[in-house]
């Protein structure tokens, strides 16, 4: 599509060349990224390696902040809850958001009903949920301790966001109970594509419900598994509202995620250098959960003999 | 684009009426109505009721007096007999709530039109124009929305205070289309590879221009993708907590979900009611809009999976 060279003026040329023309349509999206997304990340880079405060800039330091954090127990200590928080509740995420799924395939009365109420927990903003979690969890007055007083299963109340244990517990309980929607719901998306006539065909050949599951459901949909969950862990991985609102990395520091330690260290306490580690610390952790993504689809596009889009 | 995902029906995953739908319900009778109760509407009722526990909670509180809340035993504290306003009352009128509310509309709006217009441009450039290179800066968009907010925070404060837009509502709505574009640029991508690239020869031919093929053609067919990146991005909005929690500080500057997390939550032991007044006021815009938008919401989610 390249004019003639004799009819194209420099004002033809950019009007016309394909080339110019995606670069006009790209620039708004591209400044946007490359300003405050590209840049930023760069520059978060650099400052891990400064002794930026707030208020004051910083100079080279080399890798003084990572040594630092490598004698820092409470940041080993937020690297372990990060992986444990992203480890059970992904597998809970996973495992109860494909039951779901599986439940909402089902014919059911009220059907786009269910799967609409179904969808609310992913709808409203994750720290307003926080917050009635904060209060369904509190010390004193938590409606679970209640229940299981009046049944007789415990005699006093569990201190759910104090004890260390317990806190973990309930804020990897308000992630699942957050995460479920979007994994059904996008798994529901993948179930509806898959032809009843193969559960028709299994079912005549007497094949029980574990195997259809084990043989049909669960190879079709290992593609859109993989994407999914991809998503999944990476936003868990990343989480910092549902723990902000809800204990602000306490009970000392037991449910301290590296997002919610970076903030506190960084915006709270001024240390900005050493927040920057501790973000760009997680970026090695985000890059395999993206290559874990990326063979995933790979092998989509293997599964489907294709080539190309 | 054809995959797994591109074959969603948004309708049927709604509806459950997929085109094979008549076929599935050929195989349920094969169940009888106690194995179907314990295997289907036991699991299903506990699961929708955990899911929407909370939301009950926090509209019940909202409502309870101060007294029944805390004394759990006279009463069950699973209803209330004596609903009131107060807490709701004193969130509209002695907190800045409705500024809050305005701060989150605004800034949510100004960020979603912005990303919606250049995720356009992009979307259309990258699938129709196929620039050189088009596709390397695809995957470069799709990269960019895997890189989360919480790493950016701390390195995009300080840009935000070199450029002079601390603590104003430009700091949120110049920031947020870094989330808001690879998602509705990817979300748009999908809906402009579904129009007939005969229908833009053809208008090629006749001598558009590349604009007015977008502003002509190609936007007025993609409305229901248009519709969906927009609410999805409102939603996004409305939900972020780490940029506006970090760049903004007078308190009537704050956004809803930032606000109701920083200024209700006092040593005050009655603090509950007004807490979860605030909350479930923050959810309810958005419940709302969901309510009239399901089938869109579902697109965009299940679009921002699909590759």
């Amino acid at each position: 599509m390249k004019a003639r060279p004799r009819q194209a003026t420099g004002w033809n040329r950019l009007k016309v060349n394909r080339d110019w023309l995606g670069f006009w349509f790209m620039l708004p999206a591209a400044g946007f990224l490359v300003l405050f997304l590209a840049y930023p990340l760069g520059l978060g880079v650099w400052m891990s390696f400064t002794d930026t405060r707030i208020g004051r800039p910083g100079v080279f330091i080399g890798i003084e902040n990572y040594e630092w954090l490598l004698d820092d127990s409470i940041f080993w200590l937020s690297v372990f809850n990060t992986l444990l928080y992203t480890i059970v509740a992904s597998v809970f995420k996973f495992a109860i958001g494909l039951y779901l799924a599986i439940l909402l395939n089902e014919n059911l009365p009220f059907k786009s009903l269910i799967r609409a109420a179904v969808l609310i927990p992913f709808i409203v903003p994750t720290v307003l949920s926080a917050l009635a979690f904060w209060w369904i969890f509190d010390s004193q007055f938590s409606i679970i301790s209640w229940s299981l007083k009046h049944i007789g299963v415990i005699d006093h109340n569990i201190n759910f966001l104090g004890d260390a244990n317990w806190a973990r517990f309930s804020v990897i309980f308000a992630n699942i109970w957050r995460g479920i929607p979007f994994v059904a719901i996008t798994l529901l998306a993948g179930l509806q594509t898959v032809s009843p006539s193969l559960y028709e065909a299994a079912t005549i050949d007497g094949a029980t419900r574990w195997q259809m599951f084990r043989r049909i459901t669960f190879p079709l949909l290992t593609p859109i598994i993989a994407v999914v969950m991809t998503f999944s862990v990476l936003f868990t991985f990343t989480d910092f509202q549902l723990i902000w609102a809800m204990t602000r990395g306490g009970p000392v520091n037991a449910t301290h995620l590296m997002a919610t330690l970076s903030y506190q260290r960084a915006i709270i306490s001024g240390f900005l250098g050493e927040g920057a580690a501790i973000s760009t610390a997680m970026i090695p952790f985000l890059l395999a959960a993206i290559m874990v993504s990326w063979f995933g689809l790979q092998r989509r596009k293997w599964q489907q003999g294709e080539t190309n889009d | 684009m054809t995959d797994v995902a591109s074959k969603i029906d948004v309708k049927a995953v709604l509806s459950g009426s997929s085109p094979q739908a008549d076929h599935s319900e050929g195989m349920s009778y094969l169940q009888r109505l106690p194995k179907r109760l314990v295997q289907l509407y036991l699991p299903l009722g506990i699961i929708v009721t955990i899911l929407l526990f909370p939301f009950y909670w926090m509209a019940l509180t909202a409502i309870k007096p101060d007294e029944q809340l805390l004394d759990m035993d006279k009463v069950n504290p699973f209803w209330t007999t004596a609903p009131t306003l107060k807490h709701i009352e004193k969130l509209l009128f002695e907190s800045h709530y409705p500024e809050w509310l305005w701060n989150t509309m605004l800034i949510a709006v100004c960020a979603t039109l912005i990303s919606i217009v250049a995720s356009v441009l992009a979307a259309y450039a990258i699938v129709r124009l196929r620039y050189r290179g088009a596709q390397w800066v695809g995957g470069a968009i799709f990269l960019a929305y895997l890189v989360p907010p919480s790493i950016l925070f701390i390195p995009l404060a300080t840009v935000v205070y070199q450029y002079g837009l601390f603590d104003s509502p430009f700091a949120l709505i110049l920031t947020y289309p870094t989330i808001l574009i690879p998602f509705s640029t990817w979300l748009l991508m999908g809906y402009f590879k579904t129009i007939p690239y005969e229908l833009e020869e053809c208008a090629l031919i006749d001598g558009a221009s590349r604009w007015q093929i977008l502003t002509k053609i190609v936007l007025p067919l993609a409305v229901p993708g248009l519709i969906s990146a927009f609410i999805f991005c409102f939603t996004l909005c409305w939900n972020e907590f780490i940029y506006a929690l970090t760049f903004l500080q007078s308190v009537q500057n704050k956004t809803v979900p930032v606000a109701i997390v920083n200024e209700f939550v006092d040593g005050d032991i009655y603090r509950w009611g007004s807490l979860m007044a605030g909350a479930l006021a923050g959810s309810l815009p958005l419940v709302i809009l969901y309510a009239f938008f399901v089938e869109h919401y579902v697109s965009a989610m299940t679009g921002a999976v699909k590759e």
